[in-house]
């Protein structure tokens, strides 16, 4: 009995240790790969240098123009995301009617639950156009249209983490402001909102996180040129895409250009390693403000 | 107009944005469901689901990529439900409270947060090359494994954190082990919110894309996958490869495949709300 115990326990052990190896996993691959490509290319020019062409006869490694086009594609999508986001979590939690919220909140979940490779469908072959015809001279290809869909795609990560966290709000604070005769939105914006900020600003840390690392919709709307540029009109590439690129076509294994995805790779990882842990240690201190 | 009228007039006014703001989110849902509907549906019949790809998109089908993510999600299901649900119960019932599962705590919430196609070079590397599976459907499959592992995890833990402990404190008193505990009264009285998180789970592993194109899964497979050690497509790689051609014909395919997909998606995670709601009902402690 007691070794039947032991044993099962072990077993359990285990499986929850195999999360460990992923991790030292991962950052292995990453690192070992990565050291081997930084032995053939300097890691300044890495940082410094502002084209990125591997897989032409001029080979350049800088990583800025893949950062900028991350960058650029991840700024649209919260700037689409946070607002709206955030404006949905707040009316629901102080405006709507129980069965409005009730009605809205799974049909958002279905947005949660569309396959990303179809947001990318959606944004070249539907706001692509619409923006061309907006936008005269907009480039088929363009950080705007991925960024928007991207966007879209992450405002229910952001209304669900906000409205759970304005919800956790004690009712007195929200009870407390009405009685000194505040409106519905002086409440909302000068005590919940506020009161709740930790728990919303996590959301849009793992919102943003969550457009670094995002792969399809960028890979299949905004382009396959890295580009150094702030302009959303034209093709740029994000680091995703260029990992995408390369696997799509033959590149032997071992090879520079091989090896310069798992570059690609470590840079996406700190990038997102960095806001995970921020959004982390949030989440723990606000915790605590609460328990 | 006093400052009291001005405040309501605001306040009113930020209703509406509300109620545009939310309208927005699901006029994008229903542009988008529509404009897929319209573009693909008329495709779709026996033969676009029983065809092999195809040069000419009038006769390309979904066949090998419908049968790969079926043995993706088969494969990935064997895989990670026994280790996701293991290490969801060691962390919430043994493990509580020691340095080790402190450590497991924090990682598990890292390895959610890691961008999947982070896990497509893990699994490049370790199970295509080290592991020799090359792009097989094993090494797909390991690959999403571990990708919706913590998902898993995270979802077995609430389910078991549910449960009251005076549940566990009874078994405990009738002189019931600790396995016996968790085997006789934990598991099924969190079963559905297991349930639920797995097959949320899986949905999201059939809709990966990015992973399965790093490890190697291919776009082109004139062949139906007949063993985990086949090479393979699935039906987003088919959709990508499909929506990368200039044909508008290919378009056309990529939205009918896209239903496909979709309602194989929302037919989970249909039943996974439904499963939540019947159980939230039915448990009343």
């Amino acid at each position: 009995m007691r070794t039947k115990e032991k044993i099962i326990e072990a077993g359990l052990a285990l499986a929850a240790i195999i999360t460990v190896f992923t991790t030292i996993g991962i950052i292995w691959v990453l690192l070992s790969q990565g050291i081997d490509f930084f032995s053939e290319v300097s890691i300044i020019d890495f940082l410094t240098d502002t084209q990125w062409t591997p897989l032409f006869a001029d080979k350049h490694f800088g990583i800025l123009p893949l950062v900028a086009g991350t960058f650029l594609t991840t700024f649209i999508a919260i700037a689409v995301a946070l607002p709206v986001g955030l404006t949905i979590a707040v009316y629901l939690n102080e405006y709507a009617p129980r069965n409005i919220r009730s009605l809205v909140k799974p049909l958002l979940e279905i947005l949660a639950a569309v396959p990303t490779v179809v947001y990318g469908f959606f944004a070249l072959s539907v706001i692509t156009p619409f923006l061309q015809s907006l936008l005269p001279g907009m480039a088929g290809f363009n950080a705007l249209s991925a960024g928007i869909v991207m966007g879209i795609m992450i405002i229910p990560l952001i209304t669900s983490l906000s409205e759970d966290a304005l919800y956790a709000v004690p009712k007195s604070l929200r009870e407390a402001s009405y009685g000194m005769g505040s409106t519905r939105l002086q409440t909302a914006f000068k005590v919940m909102v506020p009161a709740a900020s930790s728990g919303i600003i996590v959301s849009v840390i793992l919102g943003i996180s969550r457009a670094v690392g995002e792969t399809m919709i960028v890979a299949i709307a905004a382009g396959q040129q890295p580009r150094l540029t702030i302009n959303p009109m034209v093709p740029i590439e994000t680091i995703t895409t260029y990992i995408v690129q390369v696997s799509t076509g033959d590149v032997a294994h071992g090879s520079l250009e091989y090896k310069t995805i798992f570059a690609a790779g470590l840079a996406l990882f700190v990038f997102t390693f960095i806001l995970n842990n921020i959004s982390y240690w949030i989440k723990k201190k606000f915790q605590e403000k609460y328990e | 107009m006093n400052s009291s009228q001005k405040n309501r007039l605001k306040d009113n006014a930020f209703k509406y944005f509300g109620i545009g703001c939310t309208l927005f989110g699901l006029l994008m849902l229903a542009i988008f469901l529509g404009n897929i509907l319209i573009e693909g549906i008329g495709r779709i019949d026996w033969g676009f689901i029983t065809s092999f790809p195809s040069r000419n998109p009038g006769k390309a089908g979904i066949l090998p990529a419908l049968i790969g993510t079926l043995w993706i999600m088969g494969l990935t299901a064997i895989i990670a439900i026994p280790l996701g649900i293991s290490a969801g119960i060691y962390l919430e019932e043994y493990g509580k409270k020691n340095r080790l599962a402190n450590i497991l705590e924090i990682n598990i919430s890292n390895l959610a947060g890691v961008p999947s196609i982070i896990y497509g070079l893990l699994g490049l590397e370790i199970f295509g090359r080290i592991m020799g599976m090359g792009g097989s459907l094993l090494a797909g499959a390991s690959t999403l494994s571990l990708l919706i592992l913590p998902i898993i995890i995270v979802s077995t833990r609430e389910a078991l954190k549910a449960v009251p402990t005076s549940i566990k404190e009874a078994s405990f008193a009738m002189g019931a082990s600790k396995w016996q505990t968790v085997w006789y009264q934990l598991l099924p009285a969190s079963f559905g919110g297991i349930v639920t998180g797995v097959i949320l789970a899986l949905s999201r592993a059939i809709g990966e894309t990015a992973p399965l194109i790093v490890i190697g899964a291919l776009a082109y497979v004139p062949f139906v996958p007949s063993s985990p050690a086949d090479e393979f497509s699935v039906l987003p790689i088919q959709i990508f490869n499909w929506i990368g051609r200039p044909q508008k014909g290919f378009a056309i395919n990529a939205a009918s495949a896209i239903i496909i997909l979709l309602l194989v998606t929302f037919i989970l995670n249909g039943f996974a709300m439904f499963l939540r709601n019947r159980w939230q009902r039915k448990v009343k402690w």
